[in-house]
């Protein structure tokens, strides 16, 4: 019994854990972060060798000159300890108190704007923790923070469009506007 | 559908096809003992392994000693996998200090991994340890999985052999599929996932400066956000591969740090049918008969294809409530619009229902959007695929041993319908392979409608629902389908982290892996036994066409005729509720 069945079942079952589950993850580890250390790390954006942030984990925002992102579910917004999406139902009311509320934050800082709110900027992403919006999205807010801001809405654009990542080999994914780029950049704009 | 979201798909589609074959070639290769140049390199360190563990290679096992080296290693599994999250907090890379883990979560978690469900009752981040992620859970995300491989090895091996007692060696077959075909796989996807952005750091979380600071919930300043890291590629890489889906992070491959781009959300789900899809081809290549194999893959799609069209409608149609409120949900150049509650800007509709009808189908259960913000009908079709058995693709091994179930299902009823002996590859199918084929069809249908009548019944059940109404409903109808189908992915509002909800889905989930496993390998060991048949004119083709629908309809009709009623009460109520407002 023992050397037919249980040698074989705990010497095998150690030797695939120090593959798999120490020898794979440090030689991965390693590698990752001698060639490709920046994302390996995080994708860290420094400002003033301080990190104000991820290229790849949004950050939230409320004040009106800067460019909104999606709604998160997470506790604080964007938290990025406990990521988690609302998981509300599409039939739940509670989805549409949080649109409603999302479409009077909106439009209690920008009453003239009267186009249609795109619907990635009124609901909740899947992670609380997306980083991007649709080109819409961030179109419609472009009154707005040039208003609030003083800058023409061409500037606005600009900035917006130097942030914008299209689709992979203009096939795959969804065009984005990365927001808390488009912010740092809107932060460091000279009049 | 749209032709953005038509386009992506066909690329998906038809990469997954092109890959089948060399895959399938390569993996035949080398469960035949065939030169396949890595099992060449590496074949002193393998000898190795073998003579170190005191494994006798060449010496075959009876379905039987087949059976009991699986359970042996898979509940040696369950216990460490519990043990290390029971002592986490005493044990190194631990850098975030996280606590040990609860008695009901951490058994929970062990049969989630070593079933290869990787149901996530925890959130990732804020549970595990560095340490627990590597050696407990990459560990059984690759062992899971070489587990599925074996048997399914086993079984084709109880087709190809004439009278023949044993099956092969288990140990073998596990070290085979984890060295050769997972590892080499693993390391390569781990690589170009971080070029994407995929994390891959032992450091602790990382503390940023927010730009502009948020009030929270109570009102308090907050200035910092806190990015837990962690070292996630590789094990990104291999949960993807080995249909296991349990992620890094609470939000699996939602959150950006699991799933950066475009293109890392192409590859991811690439990975999750590829294994599958090449194995219909290894099988065909192992009963030499290739046509066989290419039958299994096209049943599958038959199924899979309307079930991806439909996602991809109803989640693009999107909510009509929201209509009412002056919100712009048409898909344009600007954006992709559709019901995007739940679902990321970078994935859009298309790349959210692609991934979501994936990985119900392939009994993966990772998500790139959250399936309990999906619209009814888009929510019960990942459902009902889980509920299907887990055969349309399914898990690596287990999908296809789960089919060819179903395959002798049909040839018995085709037989019935022409009044011929029911054969396969010129295997006779008789009762002792009919009673154990159906003990594979129906183990699963008890496991999911029971326990969910019991839930819904009881307070420590109704508690846990987050959605109120039909919706609450699914969530738990989704929630045992998916621990029975030993998929891992759920409605995810449901909160399961308790007592009830974590040993009902854990003894569901054990029971339908190992369940099923054993009268697989009965199977192949009565087969195993027989003489092969040779082909006559009163033999029934099973390479054909039509053979290939009718097998679809076997399992369409076997998994719709047992879930109809309970789908009606969750989803069904839902979408006609929502369409007549």
């Amino acid at each position: 019994m023992f050397k037919e069945y249980i040698k074989p079942a705990l010497l095998s079952f150690l030797a695939l854990t120090i593959i798999a589950g120490v020898i794979y993850p440090f030689f991965i580890t390693v590698i990752a972060q001698t060639l490709l250390s920046n994302q390996a790390n995080g994708s860290l954006i420094y400002r003033n060798g301080k990190v104000v942030g991820s290229s790849l984990i949004g950050q939230a925002f409320d004040d009106p000159k800067y460019l909104w992102g999606r709604i998160s579910a997470t506790s604080p917004m964007y938290n990025a300890a406990a990521s988690s999406g609302s998981n509300i139902g599409p039939s739940n009311p509670a989805l549409i108190d949080e649109i409603n509320g999302r479409i009077k934050a909106l439009k209690a800082v920008d009453p003239d704007n009267a186009n249609p709110i795109p619907v990635d900027l009124v609901t909740s992403s899947a992670s609380g923790l997306d980083p991007h919006i649709s080109l819409a999205a961030a179109d419609y807010q472009v009154p707005r923070i040039s208003k609030h801001r003083g800058i023409t809405e061409s500037v606005v654009k600009e900035v917006i469009q130097k942030n914008t990542t299209g689709r992979f080999l203009g096939l795959i994914g969804e065009p984005v506007v990365n927001v808390l780029k488009v912010n740092l950049d809107l932060d460091a704009y000279k009049k | 559908m749209n032709w953005d979201n038509f386009i992506q798909i066909s690329i998906y589609l038809i990469v997954l096809l092109l890959a089948a074959k060399p895959l399938g070639t390569f993996m035949a290769h080398i469960y035949e003992g065939r030169p396949a140049g890595l099992n060449v390199w590496f074949a002193s360190f393998e000898k190795w392994i073998y003579r170190v563990c005191g494994v006798r290679a060449e010496a075959g096992m009876t379905w039987k000693k087949y059976a009991v080296c699986v359970m042996l290693f898979n509940v040696l599994g369950l216990v460490v996998v519990y043990a290390l999250q029971r002592l986490q907090s005493f044990l190194p890379f631990n850098p975030m200090a996280m606590p040990s883990v609860s008695p009901d979560s951490s058994f929970n978690t062990a049969v989630s991994f070593a079933t290869n469900t990787n149901w996530q009752g925890y959130g990732g981040e804020s549970t595990m340890s560095y340490l627990t992620q590597m050696l407990a859970l990459t560990v059984q995300n690759f062992v899971s999985a070489a587990t599925g491989m074996a048997v399914l090895v086993a079984l084709i091996r109880g087709f190809i052999q004439k009278q023949t007692r044993t099956l092969g060696n288990f140990w073998v077959d596990l070290v085979r599929s984890t060295l050769y075909i997972l590892m080499p796989l693993a390391i390569i996807m781990s690589l170009v996932l971080v070029s994407q952005g995929v994390v891959q750091t032992f450091k602790p979380s990382v503390t940023a400066a927010l730009v502009q600071p948020m009030k929270d919930g109570a009102g308090k300043t907050v200035t910092q956000q806190t990015i837990a890291v962690g070292p996630a590629a590789s094990q990104i890489a291999i949960k993807q591969l080995g249909t296991n889906g349990g992620g890094f992070f609470n939000a699996n491959s939602a959150h950006p740090f699991e799933n950066p781009t475009p293109l890392s959300n192409f590859l991811e789900m690439l990975s999750l049918l590829l294994i599958p899809a090449a194995l219909c081809y290894t099988f065909g290549f192992m009963v030499r008969d290739r046509r066989q194999g290419w039958v299994l893959l096209a049943a599958m799609l038959i199924i899979f294809i309307p079930c991806l069209w439909g996602s991809v409608h109803f989640e693009q149609k999107g909510n009509l409530l929201f209509d009412k409120l002056g919100i712009d949900q048409r898909a344009s150049v600007f954006q992709p619009g559709g019901n995007m509650e739940g679902k990321e800007a970078r994935f859009g509709i298309a790349n959210s229902a692609l991934w979501s009808v994936a990985t119900a189908s392939a009994s993966n259960g990772s998500v790139n959007s959250m399936h309990d913000s999906f619209m009814p009908l888009g929510g019960m079709i990942a459902m009902w695929l889980i509920q299907l058995g887990e055969v349309i693709f399914g898990g690596v091994g287990s999908g296809l041993y789960g089919l060819i179930a179903f395959m002798i299902v049909a040839v018995f009823i085709a037989g019935l319908m022409i009044g011929r002996t029911p054969e396969y590859l010129g295997k006779k199918i008789e009762a002792y392979e009919m009673k154990m084929a159906s003990l594979v069809a129906f183990i699963p249908h008890v496991f999911i409608l029971i326990p969910t009548a019991l839930a819904v019944l009881i307070p420590a059940g109704k508690v846990g629902m987050l959605n109120p109404g039909a919706h609450g409903f699914s969530e738990v109808l989704y929630a045992f389908s998916s621990a029975s189908g030993n998929n891992g992915s759920a409605f995810a509002g449901l909160s399961v982290n308790t007592l009830f909800y974590n040993t009902a889905l854990g003894l569901a989930m054990f029971f339908c892996r190992y369940w099923l496993i054993i009268p697989m390998l009965a199977i192949a060991g009565s087969l195993s036994a027989k003489k092969i048949v040779p082909v006559s004119s009163g033999t029934l083709p099973t390479h054909t066409p039509l053979f290939a629908f009718f097998l679809a309809m076997v399992v369409l009709i076997v998994g719709a005729l047992a879930f109809f009623p309970a789908l009606a009460l969750g989803p069904i109520v839902e979408h006609l509720m929502m369409s007549r407002i």
